[in-house]
């Protein structure tokens, strides 16, 4: 079952005719495929002109669409031989990350993803993404293993948020997080993140301080969700719109602010109509970007991941 | 008539007819609600003397009572782009910053600032709650950058008073870069051997406690400051239950394993006299001519060497303000 957004409806219609015509096509009337192609090639052009010109609010409901390709369909499809490992070593297993061993395109990795989850069972299972203190803290000691044993760490983010819960304060979510960072620009190995979905905060950041940040076409990625930008700013959760536009929270908009490095562009009509394209453009670019970071050494690795981010805002929007 | 009874005479009146009272000699404790004298305020380091509570310190005044006869420099903070989003809500982000600056008289919500603390060098970075509600954008991070480069310029430790909400809305998405950017401002501290101390105090929230805040080699929290990730009201929303008691307060987060020690204002000074004297001074000053007298916090006279650019203070360390 397919869902549409709001902002989908004429071109749900036309799909809905075209559906109706091929029911009738079936009862034998053959000279309905004429009519099935111009209905076609009708609903490809409002795809495209739609996803053209996505406002920043269509864009956060794209990103958050459910049948966008999660963590786990990412995981499932580039990566083999995928051993997940489980626990913090300290309080607990947080399904929001889930993270484990694998080979991808033939090399050994440590992936690092945010799930989601797809249904009511699986999202509470994942904690709806939402990861809690154990889950950086697996996250940390993932990239120690990394680390340790000289592994590329690959992370896909795509996270509302950290939870913000009491027991997540109790465990200390902050130092949880800021810890998370600290082991990214650590690494002595390379790290790339892709911005699959949702980037959320600190929550995102805590994973995604990366050598190389990819980030699809139609991902956001902000300080903080524009639902909850707009209750402290305007004081009005309905300026929701507003504030998504006000934040730059667009890849466009990160790519020339220079926070991400590299925008992958989505199969048209966004990543959840051709889950499948969108991965292996992931992949892609993905393998790329860790063939060039391969050559570096260690301490270079390092100093330009730190490097990069201490120029981070130096040119704001002109640049 | 009229006109000249109710409009004209007041007016007259008014000029000539000076206050006598300035209205800020009373202040009302925000916690016991009991009235405070300015001077027994400023005495006692703006901590009601009622109730214990401790208020909020704009950063001079936090400044003056760490560092020794209260005498330090501060530094300029590095120049940013301004209001890189053109972020507008109901107000231009341009007002707010400009309100915020002639309100505090400082460009951002931070000072820097290099001084000496029991004999020993050190920088200080102070967050002002004042400005905008302390929230880090990039001048912040700025800040903090520069205070870091100070610090490992001049071999001294680092000290870092946040005192904020967390990450600047109003600067989106590079604010939240602030947070790797100071981690790397704090890590290059560490790096270079030297002490990284972070003074929590309310209230400490947000990015700023989920980046640099929580990375200090010694977490001291001042008594009752809130110090968590997310807002409690955010909490009560999601989790849709009243918090306990106390939760997110200093204490709590001592009995939750992330703070050191909880220390009075009064004694904060001392306190981190002590630390630093034992992260910088490790060798027995016995050994060295004369005995040490208790209650003197004094640099070793010679054989070890002292950090560059310190001065050993001969006689007894500054007197506790």
């Amino acid at each position: 079952m397919q869902t549409f957004l709001e902002f989908e409806k004429p071109i749900a219609e036309l799909e809905g005719k075209i559906e109706e015509l091929r029911h009738l096509t079936d009862a034998g009337d053959l000279n309905i495929a004429d009519e099935v192609g111009k209905l076609q090639a009708k609903v490809e052009k409002l795809l495209q002109t739609t996803y053209a010109k996505l406002t920043p609010a269509q864009k956060v409901q794209v990103a958050r669409h459910p049948n966008r390709p999660h963590a786990l369909n990412y995981i499932s499809a580039l990566v083999t031989d995928f051993t997940p490992l489980a626990g913090d070593r300290a309080f607990a297993e947080d399904g929001a990350i889930i993270g484990g061993l694998g080979r991808f395109r033939g090399r050994s990795v440590v992936v690092i993803g945010q799930e989601k989850g797809h249904d009511t069972e699986t999202r509470v299972k994942h904690n709806f993404g939402m990861a809690k203190p154990e889950g950086y803290r697996k996250a940390q000691r993932l990239m120690d293993l990394a680390a340790r044993f000289h592994l590329p760490v690959v992370t896909l983010v795509d996270t509302a948020g950290a939870y913000p819960g009491v027991g997540a304060e109790e465990r200390g979510q902050a130092e949880a997080i800021a810890r998370s960072i600290e082991r990214c620009l650590r690494l002595p190995v390379p790290i790339v993140s892709v911005v699959i979905g949702e980037g959320g905060s600190g929550g995102a950041i805590a994973v995604a301080a990366a050598d190389r940040v990819l980030m699809l076409e139609h991902a956001v990625y902000s300080v903080i969700s524009p639902e909850g930008c707009a209750s402290i700013l305007w004081r009005d959760p309905q300026m929701a719109q507003d504030a998504a536009v006000a934040l730059r929270m667009t890849a466009q908009d990160l790519k020339q602010l220079g926070v991400i490095d590299q925008i992958v562009s989505e199969p048209m009509g966004g990543a959840h109509r051709s889950p499948a394209d969108t991965m292996t453009a992931v992949a892609d670019r993905v393998q790329a970007a860790l063939d060039d970071l391969r050559a570096l050494d260690p301490a270079e690795l390092k100093a330009r991941r730190r490097q990069k981010f201490l120029d981070m805002g130096a040119h704001g929007l002109g640049a | 008539m009229n006109w000249l009874t109710n409009f004209v005479r007041p007016k007259i009146r008014a000029l000539y007819t000076r206050k006598d009272v300035p209205d800020n000699l009373w202040h009302k404790c925000p916690s016991c609600e009991a009235m405070i004298f300015h001077r027994d305020l400023e005495e006692h380091l703006h901590v009601c003397q009622h109730c214990g509570h401790h208020m909020r310190l704009d950063p001079p005044r936090r400044l003056a009572m760490l560092f020794d006869d209260g005498a330090y420099q501060t530094i300029e903070l590095p120049k940013v782009l301004v209001d890189p989003l053109k972020f507008r809500d109901t107000k231009r982000y341009t007002d707010r910053l400009k309100e915020a600056q002639s309100k505090t008289g400082r460009a951002d919500a931070i000072m820097v600032a290099h001084g000496s603390m029991g004999g020993l060098p050190v920088v200080v970075a102070a967050f002002d709650f004042g400005f905008m509600g302390g929230s880090m954008g990039m001048a912040v991070g700025e800040g903090l950058v520069a205070a870091a480069k100070l610090a490992v310029l001049q071999e001294a430790p680092l000290i870092v008073v946040p005192a904020s909400g967390g990450a600047r809305m109003q600067e989106g998405i590079l604010s939240l870069m602030q947070m790797p950017r100071t981690v790397i401002a704090v890590e290059q501290v560490k790096e270079a051997g030297l002490p990284y101390v972070v003074i929590l105090t309310d209230p400490t929230t947000g990015g700023v406690t989920a980046s640099f805040a929580m990375l200090g080699d010694v977490h001291i929290a001042e008594p009752g400051a809130q110090i968590g990730f997310a807002g409690q009201r955010v909490i009560e929303g999601t989790v849709r239950e009243t918090l306990p008691e106390g939760f997110q307060r200093s204490e709590y987060l001592f009995d939750h394993g992330m703070v050191d020690m909880v220390v009075h204002r009064k004694a904060l000074r001392t306190t981190l006299v002590r630390i630093l004297d034992l992260l910088r001074r490790p060798l027995p000053t016995a050994e060295i001519v004369r005995l040490p007298h208790r209650g003197e916090a004094d640099g070793p006279v010679a054989a070890v060497p002292a950090a560059e650019g310190s001065e050993t203070r001969a006689g007894a360390g500054a007197p506790e303000r």
